[in-house]
């Protein structure tokens, strides 16, 4: 389980979280939605431990992470998985490459054994026949879906997903959303998943948690979530003008 | 007046932090270095990137260098009749001290410039955050292996820049200005000393983790977007070159 307690970043002058309390409950999908700019991808950051808070505590399996040191820091990562907002997928190396990656590094794998892996883990995500071909000859939801391959390749117990769909077209974006719920449902992994897809969002999450002006202002299941009262979730959810969530 | 105080003590302090980032920076990649050196693939990659393919740009510098050197020692070793004397006037110029310098400014305006904007990009496009999220250590495989090929290529470099700077001046010096060949040569064998040969190496190491240091820094720190990317770029080839330059002077004094 992964848990903050009252979590505080700043950069520079600009308060980002201002007293984050989360719990994160394993092998659930749980859902962090909120307006632009808020912090979210800030806030997913601190859970894998990229950014370390001002104050506060992130536990992960009750060990705090926000504390620890280098090589700490990393045998809790090997617990995690991570597809970025851009997939980040590295770019001077093919799709083979990056998601054969991990396993050449971290593994004593044969070279069959690793091609068999990242052929197995693209078909997961239904790509095949794109090996050879590099990221930036790929489309933003090919991209994805080969962050996607690459997180699941090492049997993570927690992956994070920072706006798996931003950007894409709605039949991609319902297809990504389908490919989280199933490979959850088959390897049974803990998601975070940063979204602004509104209401596909609630169809595979098992709980979410609305982030605002620095704090959750409201978490629960995506049914408690929509029948919210609180006005700024309800203008949230229904894309409204009016409400506290003003334009900048 | 306070202000300005308060505002010269923020400069002070902030320009502290700077530079103990910087040190804890190559005291890590060393460590890195010695303690869990990344595939030798990786660090025969950066030999090529940061070696061969700077070898061409030497080698042009390094010639005309040597021509050059060739008709000013002429022109001021003939006021005093000493043009036999030109073989150790080049020799000695290129290898205690052009070799070594322009090289390292060579390496840093090809590859230095290069190695920012590689780790630049990987940085603002989260390539840096991925492998790092994959419990892989970023300086084990972008920052350890350049400083390994950089302080390996370097003195390489420069061997090749003091041989080609030195036929450079033999073209000049002798099939052109007619100075006898003999003396060229003779000259230069009696005068150049080991010392001066392994001062400039050490020179040439020393710039090699110089450039490793500040373009990998200024990468791996580099701002926002496309225009941080650009002025770290710039930044790093401006401090590596300005440093080589000063370091040279330190080490000079100390080696001479």
């Amino acid at each position: 389980m992964i848990e903050l307690r009252q979590v505080k970043k700043s950069f520079g002058s600009q308060v980002v979280l201002n007293g984050v309390n989360l719990e994160i409950p394993s092998g659930q999908i749980t859902a962090i939605i909120g307006p632009s700019g808020e912090g979210k991808s800030v806030l997913l950051k601190h859970m894998i431990g990229l950014l370390r808070p001002d104050q506060g505590a992130v536990l992960v399996d009750g060990e705090d992470i926000a504390t620890l040191g280098r090589g700490a820091m990393n045998r809790v990562r090997e617990k995690f998985g991570m597809l970025f907002q851009n997939a980040a997928l590295f770019d001077s190396l093919t799709v083979f490459e990056n998601v054969a990656f991990p396993l050449q590094e971290k593994t004593k794998l044969s070279e069959r054994e690793i091609a068999q892996r990242v052929r197995d883990a693209l078909l997961h995500v239904g790509l095949a026949g794109v090996d050879a071909k590099y990221p930036d000859q790929l489309s933003g939801g090919m991209k994805k879906r080969v962050g996607l391959a690459r997180a699941l390749l090492m049997d993570p117990r927690i992956i994070l997903f920072d706006e798996p769909t931003t950007g894409l077209d709605p039949v991609i974006c319902r297809a990504i959303h389908q490919m989280i719920k199933e490979t959850h449902a088959k390897f049974g992994y803990t998601a975070v998943v940063v979204s602004h897809e509104i209401p596909e969002i609630f169809d595979i999450s098992d709980r979410v948690a609305v982030l605002y002006q620095g704090s959750i202002i409201e978490a629960g299941t995506p049914q408690e979530i929509q029948a919210s009262e609180h006005p700024m979730v309800r203008q949230f959810i229904r894309g409204s003008l009016d409400g506290p969530i003003h334009m900048v | 007046m306070i202000s300005l105080l308060e505002k010269i003590g923020a400069w002070t302090l902030s320009m502290l932090a700077e530079l103990g980032r910087m040190l804890n920076f190559i005291l890590y990649t060393t460590y890195i270095c010695l303690a869990a050196p990344g595939h030798p693939r990786h660090v025969l990659k950066q030999i090529s990137f940061i070696g061969a393919r700077s070898s061409f740009v030497v080698i042009l510098t390094a010639a005309f260098t040597g021509m050059v050197l060739a008709l000013q020692g002429y022109y001021t070793l003939t006021k005093f009749g000493s043009e036999g004397m030109l073989g150790v006037a080049v020799s000695l110029s290129l290898i205690r001290e052009l070799g070594p310098v322009l090289s390292a400014l060579m390496v840093t305006g090809r590859a230095g410039s290069a190695i920012t904007a590689e780790i630049g990009i990987m940085r603002i496009t989260e390539q840096i955050d991925a492998l790092e999220t994959m419990a892989l250590d970023p300086f084990k495989y972008l920052v350890s292996p350049k400083l390994v090929a950089s302080v390996l290529a370097l003195p390489l470099l420069c061997a090749i820049f003091d041989v080609v700077g030195i036929w450079g001046g033999y073209l000049v010096g002798v099939k052109l200005l007619g100075v006898n060949p003999g003396a060229y040569f003779g000259e230069m064998e009696r005068s150049v000393v080991w010392k001066d040969v392994y001062s400039g190496m050490i020179k040439s190491l020393s710039f090699g983790v110089i450039i490793a240091w500040i373009c990998c820094y200024k990468g791996y720190y580099t701002g926002h977007g496309a225009e941080g990317v650009s002025r770290a770029t710039t930044s790093a080839v401006v401090t590596s070159s300005v440093l080589i330059l000063v370091w040279d002077y330190f080490i000079t004094s100390v080696l001479l």
